[in-house]
């Protein structure tokens, strides 16, 4: 048991707030739309070593975990980094599996991606990253396929601004069949689950600071708002729940880490006694979805009609933190399918 | 981060988990629900004689937090007696940390055999949340002290030994500066304990004080130093000692019924649509819940003072139970109206019994209102507001 960051942990969030912040904050977010990237920050990125930080040292990546991942991940969504480089980190860590990973992916001068979604009729719909990647690893008739070529460049103009594009899969190279193809898809989209919660995390702890600031800022009947009961109580139910989705997120991660086979986790729903990685991720992602989009629901309508306004800050983690925790599922969807995982198949 | 317990937890939870096997039977189970008291003696002394309870108690004991939480969170699962033994737990960590030999040798040592029981006299008829105003006297007179007033949800003190009790002994000083705390046996004459029935199968009491004659050696800490006892109490109460995942065994008992009663479209209830995933969003909050406690827990192992932290896992955890409750009450339809007992109960009487015992769990232990307060000024920084 140990609750806390790694000292090394600690030092490679700081290293990340630090560079969000420089490089790729709301100020950038907000300029970066409605692409969703900033290409020059990406460029930046690449000096950290981060697009392959969670590759094998022998490929010459970073060898970090998935643990280590989510540690980048929160500082990204807490900064709202307009960089794929969730996308980019899963989809390598796949190809890497396989041995089949491009050193320009692992370098970061070429951007990958996963498709979430089977392919239906040789398209992938509304792929994450689809709008900026080279690579596009996706699921098509039961096959893992690997899609290269020119990135589109445009995103569908959408809720987050995400860099969201449908992507044709002519002429992909088939890397895995059968259950084997499966398997790793599920593996990838588990590790995005997770980080994309722990990016949903960060999106809620920024949301609450943002409120909390406002309410003590802004002055009304003589007195800051955050002095009335009713605004406080508002806010004070949403510290437990970043910080519950925050350590579901993190025990998503070091089941991955520590079961990286998916063969040994437990699912025992009547003792409240869960290990398994699958389950944990799809359940860090609905908690981390809700946490984000109640953080911020609350924080906008703590700053009144200001946080409807484009110039405040907090309506870009409002719609991000929709986009983010809804571009994979219906949480609803999601639910019924960890229902699966918990009880087995209806 | 590690997730797993230590060897040493794990096999403490392995021993716990044993002795729920042997001695948790339903006779157990069901006796705390047909007299309303969540405390069985002749459990609580095997678990001592067991060797489970004395290690576990803060500050005194070689078990740390985790061990503690381990402890609790089994006998929560179970769905075991656990009321008499969380304050037995907290009474004892409190007289270890600002009691006397004399308190050691007359409470600790009889509490830690299991054979003896504590209870809790904070709240008054008049005096709930805003707590540090109660107005139960206590006078010095000589050696000894006089004590009259009244207690409101003194839960278990009819079979307890000791009352833990909060007094005035200085009304004429700022509200928190003139409180005592004692123990009075609970045999001492002036003592009056009437029973208070709920909704739920729980009983409480009102305790009645009447002329009580105490010698000085029962208090509890110094002269007008009750308000930091209760905060001593306060640290171990919130968060760790069970409360916060009361539903695991409502899942646990829904799923039961699902698995059997038939849905109205000719199926079974497990597999419609809308039950799975409210199980798995009680799942979900079951382990958010934990993780929750767990991080009271480690804050406390690793020398912190987890106050905030409880009070965010009780916030958290108590409104997510409230909401399953609900769905499940709903999804059972008139079955889930029957009570223990009743032929055709839903989960055998378990989701009218949940929905009765529910409503308390946002308001015994500090108000949901009140843990706002808590975390809006002490983890936020916002102003106070009352």
């Amino acid at each position: 048991m140990d609750l806390d960051l790694t000292a090394d942990q600690e030092a490679l969030r700081g290293v990340f707030a630090d560079f969000f912040a420089s490089e790729a904050g709301p100020d950038r977010a907000r300029a970066a739309e409605p692409s969703g990237v900033d290409s020059h920050a990406w460029e930046r990125l690449l000096e950290t070593g981060a697009p392959g930080m969670g590759l094998p040292e022998s490929l010459g990546g970073g060898g970090a975990s998935l643990a280590d991942l989510a540690v980048v991940a929160e500082e990204l969504g807490a900064t709202i980094a307009p960089l794929p480089l969730i996308e980019h980190a899963v989809s390598a860590r796949l190809l890497a599996s396989i041995g089949a990973c491009p050193d320009p992916v692992v370098e970061g001068t070429e951007i990958a991606t996963l498709a979430l979604h089977p392919a239906q009729a040789g398209t992938s719909r509304l792929v994450p990253a689809g709008a900026v990647a080279r690579h596009v690893v996706a699921l098509d008739g039961g096959r893992l396929v690997l899609a290269s070529g020119d990135a589109p460049g445009t995103a569908l103009g959408n809720h987050g601004c995400l860099p969201l594009a449908h992507r044709q899969l002519d002429g992909a190279a088939v890397l895995l069949e059968g259950p084997e193809a499966h398997a790793a898809h599920a593996r990838a989209l588990d590790e995005w689950r997770t980080l994309t919660a722990t990016a949903l995390v960060g999106i809620a702890r920024t949301a609450l600071d943002l409120g909390v600031a406002y309410a003590k800022e802004r002055q009304q009947f003589g007195q800051p708002i955050g002095a009335f009961q009713a605004v406080q109580h508002l806010l004070a139910d949403l510290p437990g729940l970043v910080d519950g989705a925050r350590l579901l997120a993190a025990k998503a991660a070091w089941a991955g880490d520590t079961d990286p086979s998916g063969t040994d986790g437990i699912v025992n729903l009547n003792d409240n006694d869960i290990t398994d990685f699958a389950t944990l991720a799809g359940m860090s992602l609905v908690v981390a979805g809700e946490a984000a989009t109640t953080a911020t629901d609350r924080s906008l309508h703590v700053h009144g009609g200001y946080g409807f306004a484009e110039e405040y800050d907090i309506q870009l983690f409002y719609r991000r933190a929709r986009a983010w925790s809804l571009v994979l599922d219906d949480p609803a969807r999601e639910c019924r399918r960890i229902a699966d995982l918990l009880l087995g198949a209806a | 981060m590690d997730f797993s317990l230590s060897p040493r937890a794990a096999e403490f939870r392995t021993e716990v988990m044993a002795f729920l096997d042997s001695h948790l039977t339903g006779e157990v189970i069901d006796t705390m629900h047909r007299t309303g008291t969540f405390n069985d003696k002749h459990f609580n002394a095997a678990l001592a004689d067991a060797g489970l309870l004395a290690g576990a108690v803060p500050g005194y004991g070689d078990r740390d937090p985790i061990e503690l939480y381990v402890l609790f969170n089994e006998l929560e699962k179970a769905g075991a007696p656990y009321d008499g033994l969380a304050v037995t737990m907290l009474v004892a960590g409190v007289i270890n940390a600002v009691g006397t030999d004399f308190h050691r040798e007359q409470v600790l040592d009889r509490l830690l055999t299991g054979r003896f029981n504590c209870c809790l006299g904070y709240s008054e008829p008049d005096h709930g949340s805003d707590v540090a105003a109660i107005t139960t006297r206590a006078v010095q007179d000589g050696d000894e002290w006089v004590i009259n007033g009244q207690k409101m949800w003194t839960t278990m003190a009819h079979e307890a030994d000791w009352v833990i009790l909060l007094t005035r002994t200085e009304p004429d000083v700022p509200k928190h500066k003139g409180l005592t705390m004692f123990l009075v046996p609970m045999d001492t004459p002036g003592i009056e304990v009437q029973a208070v029935p709920t909704m739920a199968s729980e009983r409480t009491n009102a305790t009645f004080y009447d002329e009580v004659r105490i010698g000085d050696e029962w208090r509890l800490g110094d002269v007008n130093g009750g308000w930091s006892v209760m905060g001593v109490a306060l640290a171990f109460e919130r968060g760790v000692m069970g409360g916060t995942n009361p539903a695991v065994p409502l899942l646990r008992h829904v799923r039961g019924w699902a698995t059997d009663a038939p849905s109205p479209d000719g199926g079974r209830m497990i597999d419609d649509p809308l039950l799975r995933e409210r199980i798995a969003r009680t799942a979900i909050a079951n382990q958010v819940s934990q993780l929750l406690t767990l991080r009271a827990a480690w804050i406390a192992a690793t020398g912190g003072l987890p106050g905030l932290e409880g009070s965010m896992a009780k916030l958290y955890a108590t409104d997510r139970y409230q909401q399953a409750v609900g769905w499940f009450q709903q999804m059972a339809g008139a079955d889930g109206l029957l009570g223990f007992g009743t032929d055709g109960a839903a989960a055998g009487g378990w989701i009218d019994y949940d929905a009765r015992h529910s409503p308390v769990t946002t308001i015994y232990g500090g108000t949901t209102e009140i843990n706002r307060n808590n975390v809006a000024e002490r983890h936020l920084g916002l102003p106070r507001a009352r």
